[in-house]
Parts: C-alpha cells; sequence; structure tokens
C-alpha cells in the first residue's frame, strides 16, 4: 500500500498545498490501491479514473497558477451511489436505474466538485438505501474489510468499506436511519449524520424525504469536520435545507483534539444498552465512558422511555414515505421499462417493470407503506407513528436539559456474516434499533471507533441537539485523541 | 450473535394476520407485479413486521401532536426567478422510449374504447 493512501484527508491537502506531492500523484496513488484490493472488497460499483486524474489534474493546475486552494483541494473521494452526478451512472444500488446517466449534479456533487475534491467512483449500497448490511444491493454484497466473510453494515456499506480499506480518506454516506453511523461502527470509522436540513438533498434519490440526510464518512474526526463543512449549508433547491450557516464543527473538532472535556456533561442514555446486545459491545461501550470520565466529562444517567418504540415507528413512516418516493419508478421517463409489447397497458408495464426492477426488501417495503397509508389504517399506523416521534424528539429536550451529549453503543452487535440474517426482516432491523432516535428526532450524531470487540470494530455513538453538530465533534474529537486507533489486520487485503 | 427473541424490541408472536389475498391487493395497489411464490413469502413476513410496528399503539398519544418534520417550517419560498431548465434533449436521452421529442408510453385506453 503507497504511503499516501495511509494520510488522512487533511494530511493530504496540506501536502498537495506545500507542493511535497500532486493531486495526480494522490488520484493514482488510491486508483491502484482500488485496483488491488476492491476485487475482494467490492466497495465501489464503479470507478471513474479518469474522470478521477481530470479532476486532479485541474487542482494542480490551480496550484500552479496561484489560485487559492480550498481545505480539500486535491483530496480523494468515494461517493454513495444514491448521489445524482452528471454524466456519471448512478444505480441506488438498484436493477431499476441500471445504466442511468442523470443529466444533473446533485447539490452535494456540485459543491463536492467545486472544493476541488476528487471523485473517485461510486460505492455499492443497500437498494435504494434500503437495509443495513448492503446485501440487498443488485450488484452483489460489499465485504467488511475486517473480515471479508462480514458485512460493513448498511446501507452505506460501500462508502465505510472503502475508506476502512484505504480505498479513499473520504465518503458520502447517507443516513436515513442509520446508514451512515451503522456502516461507520462496524467497519472502524468515522461516520456523522448531520443535523436534519443541515445538508441539501438535492439530487439525492429519496428513500423517505422526512428523514434522509446526507453526510461525512472519513478515518478521523477532523477529516468527517472539513467534508461536512464542505457539503454543509442552505440551499433553496431543497425547500427543508436550513437557512443558517454550517455548525463550527472544524473547529470543534481541533479543540477537541486537545483531549479536554471538563465542563461537558455527557448524558449515558439508560434505554439503549442492556439486553438484546452483544456483552462485548457493552463492554467496549463502558470502557469509551470511563474514557470520556477520564477527559473531565460529567457523565449522568439520562432516561428516554419512548426510544424503545422508536424501532416500530421508524419501520412505519419509512415504508410509508418510500412506498410514495418510489412511485416515481413508473418506466416512463428514466430507468427499466419491461413488457412494453403493444398488447400490455401502461399499468402492466409499471407492474411488470417494478417487479423486475426492485429487489425483495424494496418491493416488502412498499408494500408495508401502502398498507399504513391505506384508509382505515392511516390513524392506527402512519399516524400513530408521527405521534411517537413526537414524543421521542420530547424526551430528546428532557435529556438535553440533563447533559450536552448523549452517548450509546452505535449499534447492539459487531458486523455479523453476509448471509446470517438476509431472510429474516426484522433480525436486520434490529442493526439500526441505536441510531433511529435521532433520525425521527432530525438531531445530529456521530460514529466514533471505541475499540474490538472479538476483533471487530465497535462505534461510540455521540448525540447533540438539532444545531448543535460542533458538540459531537469536539467530544469524538477528544474520545479519539485519547483511544488507540485499531486498523483491520493487514492480512486480509495483503 | 444474540437469538432474535433476546431482543426486547422484537415481539415474539405476532398480532396481525396477512393473508396471500392481501399481499395480492397490497402488490396490486403498488404496482408490483408479484409472483405466486412471493405472495407465500411477503404474506408471512409482513405479518410479523406490522405484528412488530403495531407496537406504536401501545403508546397513549391521544393529546399528542403529530411530528411530520424533525425541523419544523412553513412556507418556504424563494424567489420567483426564470431559470434555465434541463436541456429536453439530455433528458429524453435517458428516457425508456421515445417519440416525436415527447416520452412515448404504452397505451392507456383499450382500443374499443
Amino acid at each position: 500500500m503507497s504511503e499516501l493512501t495511509r494520510r488522512t484527508a487533511a494530511e493530504i491537502a496540506a501536502a498537495i498545498a506545500e507542493g511535497e506531492t500532486s493531486a495526480v500523484e494522490v488520484a493514482q496513488a488510491h486508483l491502484d490501491r482500488i485496483a488491488a484490493v476492491d476485487e475482494r472488497v467490492r466497495a465501489f460499483l464503479q470507478i471513474d479514473a479518469d474522470g478521477a486524474l481530470a479532476a486532479a489534474k485541474a487542482v494542480d493546475a490551480r496550484r500552479a497558477a496561484g489560485e487559492p486552494l480550498g481545505p480539500l483541494a486535491g483530496v480523494p473521494l468515494a461517493m454513495k451511489d444514491v448521489v445524482v452526478t452528471e454524466g456519471l451512472t448512478t444505480t441506488a444500488g438498484s436493477k431499476i436505474l441500471e445504466g442511468w446517466v442523470p443529466p444533473y449534479d446533485a447539490t452535494v456533487s456540485r459543491r463536492i466538485k467545486d472544493a476541488g475534491l476528487v471523485m473517485l467512483g461510486k460505492t455499492n449500497m443497500d437498494e435504494f438505501a434500503m437495509g443495513s448490511s448492503t446485501e440487498n444491493s443488485a450488484y452483489g454484497p460489499t465485504h467488511n474489510p475486517w473480515d471479508l466473510a462480514r458485512v460493513p453494515g448498511g446501507s452505506g456499506g460501500g462508502s465505510a468499506a472503502a475508506v476502512a480499506a484505504h480505498e479513499s480518506p473520504l465518503a458520502i454516506g447517507t443516513d436515513t436511519g442509520g446508514s451512515i453511523r451503522q456502516p461507520a461502527a462496524v467497519t472502524g470509522t468515522v461516520g456523522a449524520k448531520p443535523t436534519y436540513g443541515g445538508v441539501s438533498r438535492y439530487g439525492l434519490i429519496a428513500l423517505a424525504s422526512s428523514l434522509d440526510q446526507a453526510g461525512p464518512c472519513a478515518r478521523t474526526v477532523l477529516d468527517a469536520a472539513l467534508l461536512h463543512e464542505v457539503i454543509g449549508g442552505h440551499d433553496p433547491c431543497d425547500s427543508t435545507s436550513i437557512a443558517q450557516p454550517v455548525p463550527p464543527v472544524v473547529a470543534a473538532a481541533r479543540a477537541g483534539a486537545t483531549g479536554d472535556l471538563r465542563g461537558v456533561r455527557v448524558g449515558v442514555v439508560k434505554e439503549l444498552g442492556g439486553e438484546g446486545y452483544q456483552a462485548g459491545v457493552l463492554a467496549a461501550f463502558q470502557t469509551a465512558v470511563e474514557t470520556l470520565r477520564g477527559l473531565g466529562a460529567e457523565v449522568v444517567e439520562v432516561s428516554c422511555p419512548h426510544f424503545d418504540y422508536a424501532l416500530a415507528a421508524y419501520y412505519l413512516i419509512l415504508p410509508s414515505e418510500c412506498s410514495s418516493n418510489l412511485a416515481r419508478f413508473d418506466s416512463v421517463r428514466y430507468g427499466l421499462r419491461v413488457g412494453d409489447d403493444g398488447a400490455n397497458s401502461l399499468e402492466d408495464v409499471m407492474s411488470l417493470t417494478r417487479e423486475a426492477g426492485f429487489g425483495a426488501e424494496v418491493k416488502r417495503r412498499v408494500m408495508i407503506g401502502t398498507y399504513a397509508l391505506s384508509s382505515g389504517y392511516y390513524d392506527a399506523y402512519y399516524g400513530q407513528a408521527q405521534k411517537v416521534r413526537t414524543l421521542i424528539s420530547r424526551d430528546f429536550a428532557a435529556a438535553f436539559e440533563q447533559a450536552d451529549v448523549l452517548v450509546s453503543p452505535a449499534t447492539p452487535f459487531v458486523a455479523f456474516g453476509i448471509g446470517e440474517r438476509v431472510d429474516d426482516p426484522m433480525a436486520m432491523y434490529v442493526n439500526d434499533l441505536c441510531t433511529l432516535p435521532a433520525s425521527l428526532a432530525g438531531t445530529p450524531a456521530i460514529s466514533v471507533p471505541a475499540g474490538l470487540s472479538d476483533g471487530l470494530p465497535v462505534g461510540l455513538q455521540i448525540m447533540s441537539p438539532a444545531l448543535a453538530d460542533e458538540r459531537g465533534y469536539r467530544v469524538a474529537a477528544a474520545f479519539e485523541a485519547a483511544t488507540e486507533r485499531s486498523t483491520p489486520p493487514a492480512e486480509v487485503l495483503a | 450473535m444474540p437469538r432474535l427473541v433476546d431482543c426486547p424490541i422484537v415481539p415474539e408472536e405476532s398480532t396481525s394476520n396477512i393473508s396471500r389475498a392481501d399481499v395480492a391487493h397490497l402488490a396490486r395497489l403498488a404496482r408490483l407485479a408479484v409472483t405466486d411464490e412471493e405472495l407465500d413469502v411477503f404474506a408471512g413476513q409482513l405479518d410479523v413486521i406490522l405484528g412488530a410496528v403495531a407496537r406504536v399503539g401501545e403508546v397513549a398519544a391521544a393529546d399528542i401532536p403529530p411530528t411530520s418534520h424533525a425541523v419544523p417550517m412553513t412556507n418556504v419560498l424563494r424567489p420567483d426567478e426564470l431559470r434555465p431548465c434541463l436541456p429536453r434533449d439530455a433528458v429524453l436521452a435517458e428516457a425508456p422510449a421515445v417519440e416525436d421529442d415527447k416520452f412515448r408510453v404504452p397505451r392507456i385506453l383499450s382500443e374499443e374504447a
């Protein structure tokens, strides 16, 4: 592995800015790393070597011309395939969009290009981001760089695995119920879900519009913060985008790295632990809490009784919204069309197309949503779930009276084996147990590596109040500075 | 690996009753031409999932307002300015079928109508 692929994004950007290396050299080193390992990891659905080298060359030319460069100029990035990229195939992990070339850029894509980041390619994911293991991709699973027989989490398993395997220092993920944080936890990387509305959803293929949020994946807290500031901020093209400046997450990450948490109140959420959690995960979490205490934080226990209902509420709200959002895949304007033989009606063609183009999990959720929104069931299911959502937000508000940030394990289990849970939807859904409350409340949360259980990574989740993303970054950076970093066993990708 | 029933969030018995006919009805509403085998598989799975999510009904929430978006906003407007839209050719280039610079769709009315 080239020395360049070991570096953090911040280090790479500094080396390019100082002329120690070039953006083209950095891009080539990462493309070489991808060529060497991605046949085994399968983090990428598509590599854009020509585009990456052209973008890198442009950064080098700007530097040579003495133009100012942004803080991440020339740094490679892997893009989750649910974010549309002009001229670059975007499938969202689905057969129904196989070969679709978007005619426009998502705001996130545009901001990344404008900041001089170098997009290496598009990463694998559960189809339309529905899943917790990346096994629901129509293009085959991604493998965890810690143990290739295990899942990398999901839905953003490709982005997390690419970062963990040093194929890219940065990646974009999207988090609807934990799809950034849960893969980060089980691959030993950092993943942050910003406050809902903190990053534009324009050009993000919608799963559940009231929950979807793009965010950074990285190997360090500072790198995640640097990427967060590039993609964040108001966008008139997304009416749910927050018209406020991006929280000062980079400054917070730098401040946190000093390792001083005196005066910070950390709330341990009673409901996110105990029965149903792996012992090794709980042990690593306990150690993490002691580490925070050792850094000067005041640790208190908080209770959020309605978090116990988050899973049920989420798996009503999400399918309801996705059944509506996925109606756009109607075989008319883009994507697959099946059965258009002149005899079949439009409705037949739609049904045959969706049957052929969607995988089992997508069909399940679309039908659950159709059920939950049906007249006669609406109040008992969707309506009641939205009320539970209010109660979860109130639990957060009460907890944040007692604590500045809340902490929990990021997942109940470490990475499980590929194929182990694929036939049992509920066994898959419980992977999101810890990440769902912040999704439903729209509050920011970050997962940071917190040691190992039986040789596999465990994540510490740090949750902050809405619009106060910087608190989580500060605590995460302090924790990171105080813990020894584990890396995937070298022999796995030797 | 803990057994599923060890997890307190997953009920041991489901409470709903989803039949093959129910799945066929939902699939028709959702425009999914599901197969016979899928009807069996989905009936069992939807039954378990709906039984689990029905737990939301245990929460006393009669007086609680619903939350549709986590960060409330109302009447979000932007200036009413003319902006270029995507070029027609770029959009039609990705369509499954095109005729006379338009999306071509299968028949929507029967011949006899």
